[in-house]
Parts: structure tokens; C-alpha cells; sequence
């Protein structure tokens, strides 16, 4: 795989005069792992609206690899292989764990190429194996609608895993999840990391620890700080910000 | 499931032969009956189509009766050139109401019409473009919900309005009616009444068939994902708006095919068909009979009509109040509709 990387520069977002983003700048290299942590309003999942084309910048460059994302609409961003967590899991609550997957499979999305599809026995095995790494086997052929929080989120990941994506962006994936859900949890994102880059948005300060990877800080939309988890969280602008509250 | 749908088609196909038979036979069936249920059947198949819009791609369309209007025209184009000369005008090519109002010649969109095979493509064709134009407009600007239904509401008024003028060349206020015949067999006679209750009933069957293989599809995965999660479905790489755009023209093809077949049976068809209370009745039996399964869909359209039929003619001034009550008890109480009930039912007996 080549590779491409994920290249934000002077990005701004404003809602009716509020500046979501100000003049964000980041860098994701390919096959990296990176945390984003800010506090409430920061401006996380709008940088992930911005990457994924939900939102559009009000100025700035947004390009992964040599695609310039600022152009693209939703579903053509995801086909270039760039896929979404959300904060608040979606999963489609009236489709089975294993129907979820299916339509997350990386396969041709038209219609018409949806009517003539059938389940190969490789993509069969193919979504058998992510059911197995996000540890939803035995609900394999529940409605999704019936799971529990936690395994709504492993379901999510599981869409993700399946969609097979280069880069992924992975907004709160332990919020509401007991202590041993967050630790498998991160053991998941780091085993999906390496052949592709993700991106981490998240609060709890012990998960980030566990991913032992490069850290964002943000705040008012902008990049407060940035290095590993001890550089962060001894600079004295994040203690003042986020950290020292 | 399956034994039972093949019973109730069974027991359908059986009106026109016990309607066939002496009239005082214990097993004589009116000619009320079979004509009345005929135009069940077109119902059903309105409701079907309906179902594939808004109970599997959530787009809640009140204006579906437009469609079925759009259909229900073109066949009556076809019906009003085979008149010819038999006309109270006597003119040999320009149906009555031209002649009426001053043509000299025929309109350049009435051309065509006098073959059946033109004529039976424009019923699929007319409908689909209406639905490919404004769901492609509709669908591209995320117009979804209440928006969405308010926008196919107007269209069926607008169309309604336009049909109403007589300068719109499709007869104004009164229509089409006075149909002599269809591919060589005279109208209004017992074996045309049995011929277009077959080939409605066949167009039933077949439209349910088509429905039930393409939902069970991943495609019909994918317009039930559109349905509860779109944005999630959008970032998941499926171009929703062309997903439903491809659903809404099937859609719409097959309601034009209902009112292609519900016309000759009724021998008339005028803008009021346009009414968008129609096209809010429709989505009652589909509400009524269980929207997303398709059996419920069918058995909406039989129901409400059968009651509607009883009820019009029992205590006609109740009819509209039993429309709106059961509509709000449907879905305050059973929001699966008939079919829920039936599966709670079942579900109940078993041990
Ligand atoms: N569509 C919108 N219209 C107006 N304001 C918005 C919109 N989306 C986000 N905002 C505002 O932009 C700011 C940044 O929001 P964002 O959701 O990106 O924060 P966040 O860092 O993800 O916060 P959290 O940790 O609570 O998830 C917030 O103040 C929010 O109210
Ligand atoms: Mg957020």
C-alpha cells in the first residue's frame, strides 16, 4: 500500500460568526496512530466533519494524499478509503450484527451492483473474522438495535475494520464503556493501526495513555500543543486549559 | 406465510369464474363483486409501491397518487384514440372533447398513443420521469421528511390544477370516459371485466414478486440502512440520493401500472384522481396494513377498501371520521399495523 497522508492546513469553521475551527493545522502521516484530546466545544468531531465532507471550511486546505477533500461529498470521500466512528454509535438498529458488516464491506456501492450482489464464501469469511476481532460472534445474528452500548461501539469498529479503510477516524470510541471495555478497546485501535493511519478522538486521559502514541491537543479550534502524552500534559497552556481545571 | 398468500390468490382468481356461473347458483358471485375488487387489486398494487418508497426507503411520498393518475392517463390516451369515429362528433382521428373545444389537429403528445405497446410504455415511462426529475432534485438537496412529503404533495395538487385546464389538452374537468374497447375486446362487458381482473391480478403477483426479490437483496439492505441512519449510510460510501432516486422511479413505474389498469375497469379518468387526498388515503392502508413488510402493504389496500366500500355505502357521512380515527389509532396503538397484530397474535399461541 502506498500510503497517503492526511494534511489539514489553515482550516477555519465558523457557524453564524462562532468559530468552531481557527486556522487548524495537522498532519497525519500514513500508518500513524494519533489522539486528539480538547475539552468540550474544541472542535474535534468538527474536524472530523470537515475530513469526511459533512461540513465544508469556510477557509483552508484539507487533501489526503493528492485528493482534495474540500471538493469531494460524502460518499466519494469514503470510497477513497477514508471511514467514520461517531461519537454517538449508528448502527442500522433494524439489520443483524452481520448484515451491518456486509453493507460496510468493501464492495461496490451502486445500486444496481447492490441488486446483483451476492455473498461470496470469501466475504463471508471476510465479515466471520471482524466479527471475531471486535468480539461480536455469538450476537452475530442479533438485530443490532438490541446491543449493548459497548457493543454498538465494537459493531461500529467492526464497520470500519470491515470497509477496510486507509485511514479512519475514530471519534470517542470509550465513552460509557467499563474499564475492561476500554482497554479492549484499545488494544483494538492499535491492532488496526500500522497498515493504516488512525485518527483518535477522545476525553478519557487513561485510554490515551494506552494507545502510548503522538497526541493533538485542541482548543477554540486550534492546536494548543502536540507530542507524546507526558510532553502534553506538562505544558503548563494545556494544564491551564484543559488539564488544570 | 407462503401457503396463505397462495390461498388468497387462489380464492381471487376463483371471482370471475364463480361470477361466470347462473345467477341463481348458491356459489354465483356479483357482478359488483369482481368489479369491485378489481379495482382492489389496482389499490393493492399502488400500495406496494408505495411500501418500497416509504416503508423500506423512508421517503414518505403523498403524492404517489399522482403516478397512479399519470398511468391511469396514459392508458385512457390510448382508450380515447381507439374510439375513432365512434365519437358523438364523429370525427374520425380528434376525440370529442377536441373537437369541442376548436382543434383542428391532434397534439403533438397525443401522438403514438393509438399503439398499445406506445401506450403501455408510457405508462411506465411517464410516471418514472416525473419521479426521476423530482426525486433527482429532491434527493440531491436532502430534501427528506416532512419536506419531503409537503414537496410530493404539491406535486400531485400542482398536476391536479394543471389537468383541471382544458388547454392542457387532456380533457379538463371532465377527463376521459366513454371507452368502446381494448386491444379488440369491447369494455364493459363480463369477459373484459374478467380479462382485466386477471391481468391485474397477474400484474399483482408479479409486482410483489419483484418487490419481495429486490428487498430481500442487499440493496433492499442498503434502502433500509437510508431509512434509520442516512447520514451513517452516506459515510459508509453509498450515494444515498441516487439509491433512493432508483427505488422512488421503480416506485413510481409501478403505481402508473395500478392506475393503468385500474382505468379501463372504471371506464373513466378525470384530474380528480389527481386529489392529493388520494394519495394520502394510500399511505393509510399502507400504514393500516404494516409499512415495510410487504404482505402488509397488500392487505392495507384490501381492508381499508373493503371498509370504505361497507362503510360509504352503510353510513356514507362516517366514512372520512373512520378514515382519520384509524389512522391516528393505527399509529398511536399498533405502529406495525395489521401485521404486527397478526405476529403478536401468532407469537401469543405459540407455546
Ligand atoms: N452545525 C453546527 N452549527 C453551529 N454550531 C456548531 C455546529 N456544530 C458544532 N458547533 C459548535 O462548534 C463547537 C465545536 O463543536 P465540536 O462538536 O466540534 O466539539 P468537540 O470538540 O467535538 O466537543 P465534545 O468533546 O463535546 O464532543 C461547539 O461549540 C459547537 O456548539
Ligand atoms: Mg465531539
Amino acid at each position: 500500500m502506498k500510503g497517503r497522508a492526511l494534511y489539514l492546513d489553515g482550516v477555519s469553521v465558523v457557524f453564524d460568526g462562532f468559530r468552531a475551527l481557527n486556522n487548524l493545522s495537522l498532519i497525519v502521516e500514513p500508518g500513524e496512530l494519533r489522539a486528539v484530546i480538547g475539552p468540550n466545544g474544541a472542535g474535534k468531531t468538527t474536524m472530523m466533519d470537515v475530513i469526511t465532507g459533512k461540513t465544508r471550511p469556510t477557509a483552508g486546505t484539507v487533501r489526503f494524499g493528492e485528493a482534495d477533500l474540500t471538493r469531494l461529498d460524502e460518499p466519494a470521500i469514503a470510497t477513497l478509503g477514508i471511514g467514520r466512528k461517531f461519537q454517538k454509535p449508528t448502527v442500522f438498529d433494524h439489520l443483524t450484527v452481520f448484515e451491518n458488516l456486509e453493507l460496510a464491506l468493501k464492495a461496490p456501492r451502486g445500486a444496481i451492483a447492490c441488486v446483483k450482489w451476492r455473498l461470496s464464501g470469501e466475504a463471508r469469511d471476510r465479515i466471520a473474522r471482524v466479527t471475531e476481532e471486535v468480539g461480536l460472534l455469538a450476537r452475530a445474528h442479533d438485530p443490532a438495535g438490541i446491543l449493548s452500548h459497548g457493543q454498538r461501539q465494537w459493531l461500529e469498529i467492526g464497520m470500519l475494520l470491515a470497509q477496510d479503510p486507509e485511514l479512519l477516524l475514530v471519534d470517542e470510541p470509550v465513552a460509557g464503556m467499563t474499564d475492561a471495555e476500554t482497554e479492549r478497546t484499545a488494544a483494538m485501535l492499535v491492532g488496526i493501526a500500522g497498515p493504516r493511519s488512525v485518527v483518535v478522538v477522545e476525553h478519557d486521559l487513561e485510554f490515551v495513555r494506552a494507545l502510548g502514541r503522538r497526541v493533538t491537543v485542541l482548543h477554540e479550534g486550534s492546536v494548543l500543543s502536540e507530542g507524546s502524552i507526558d510532553h502534553v500534559q506538562n505544558d503548563p497552556r494545556v494544564i491551564e486549559v484543559y488539564l488544570g481545571r | 406465510m407462503r401457503a396463505g398468500l397462495g390461498a388468497a390468490v387462489g380464492l381471487l382468481a376463483l371471482l370471475p369464474a364463480l361470477n361466470a356461473l347462473p345467477t341463481d347458483h348458491a356459489l354465483h358471485v356479483s357482478d359488483f363483486i369482481v368489479s369491485v375488487t378489481g379495482k382492489w387489486i389496482c389499490y393493492a398494487i399502488l400500495a406496494l409501491s408505495l411500501d418500497l418508497a416509504w416503508g423500506y426507503a423512508g421517503i414518505l411520498s403523498l403524492g404517489h397518487g399522482a403516478f397512479f393518475a399519470l398511468g391511469g392517463y396514459a392508458i385512457g390516451m390510448h382508450l380515447m384514440r381507439l374510439i375513432g369515429p365512434r365519437g358523438a362528433y364523429g370525427h374520425p382521428v380528434l376525440p370529442d372533447f377536441m373537437v369541442f373545444l376548436g382543434y383542428t389537429q391532434l397534439p403533438w403528445f397525443w401522438r403514438g398513443f393509438e399503439y398499445f405497446p406506445y401506450a403501455a410504455l408510457m405508462v411506465l415511462l411517464v410516471p418514472g420521469a416525473l419521479a426521476l426529475v423530482v426525486g433527482f432534485l429532491a434527493f440531491r438537496s436532502r430534501i427528506t421528511g416532512v419536506y419531503l412529503s409537503i414537496l410530493t404533495q404539491a406535486m400531485t395538487y400542482a398536476l391536479m390544477l394543471a389537468f383541471f385546464r382544458n388547454d392542457m389538452g387532456f380533457g379538463g374537468n371532465n377527463g376521459f370516459t366513454d371507452f368502446k374497447e381494448l386491444l379488440g375486446m369491447p369494455l364493459a362487458t363480463p369477459r373484459a371485466r374478467a380479462a382485466l381482473f386477471y391481468a391485474s391480478l397477474v400484474a399483482l403477483v408479479a409486482a410483489f414478486l419483484i418487490c419481495s426479490v429486490l428487498t430481500r437483496t442487499k440493496y433492499g439492505r442498503v434502502l433500509t440502512a437510508i431509512r434509520d441512519a442516512e447520514s451513517r449510510a452516506r459515510f459508509l460510501g453509498y450515494d444515498t440520493a441516487r439509491h433512493k432516486l432508483f427505488a422512488f422511479v421503480l416506485s413510481a413505474m409501478l403505481a402508473g401500472l395500478a392506475g393503468a389498469l385500474y382505468v379501463p375497469q372504471v371506464g373513466i379518468i378525470n384530474p380528480g384522481e389527481f386529489n392529493p387526498g388520494n394519495s394520502i388515503e394510500a399511505v393509510i392502508w399502507v400504514a393500516v396494513g404494516g409499512r415495510g413488510t410487504l404482505v402488509g402493504a397488500v392487505l392495507g389496500a384490501f381492508s381499508v377498501n373493503a371498509l370504505k366500500t361497507w362503510l360509504t355505502s352503510a353510513a356514507p357521512d362516517l366514512w372520512l371520521f373512520a378514515l382519520g380515527g384509524l389512522f391516528v389509532v393505527v399509529t398511536l396503538f399498533l405502529p406495525r399495523g395489521l401485521i404486527g397484530v397478526f405476529d403478536r397474535l401468532r407469537k401469543g399461541r405459540a407455546p
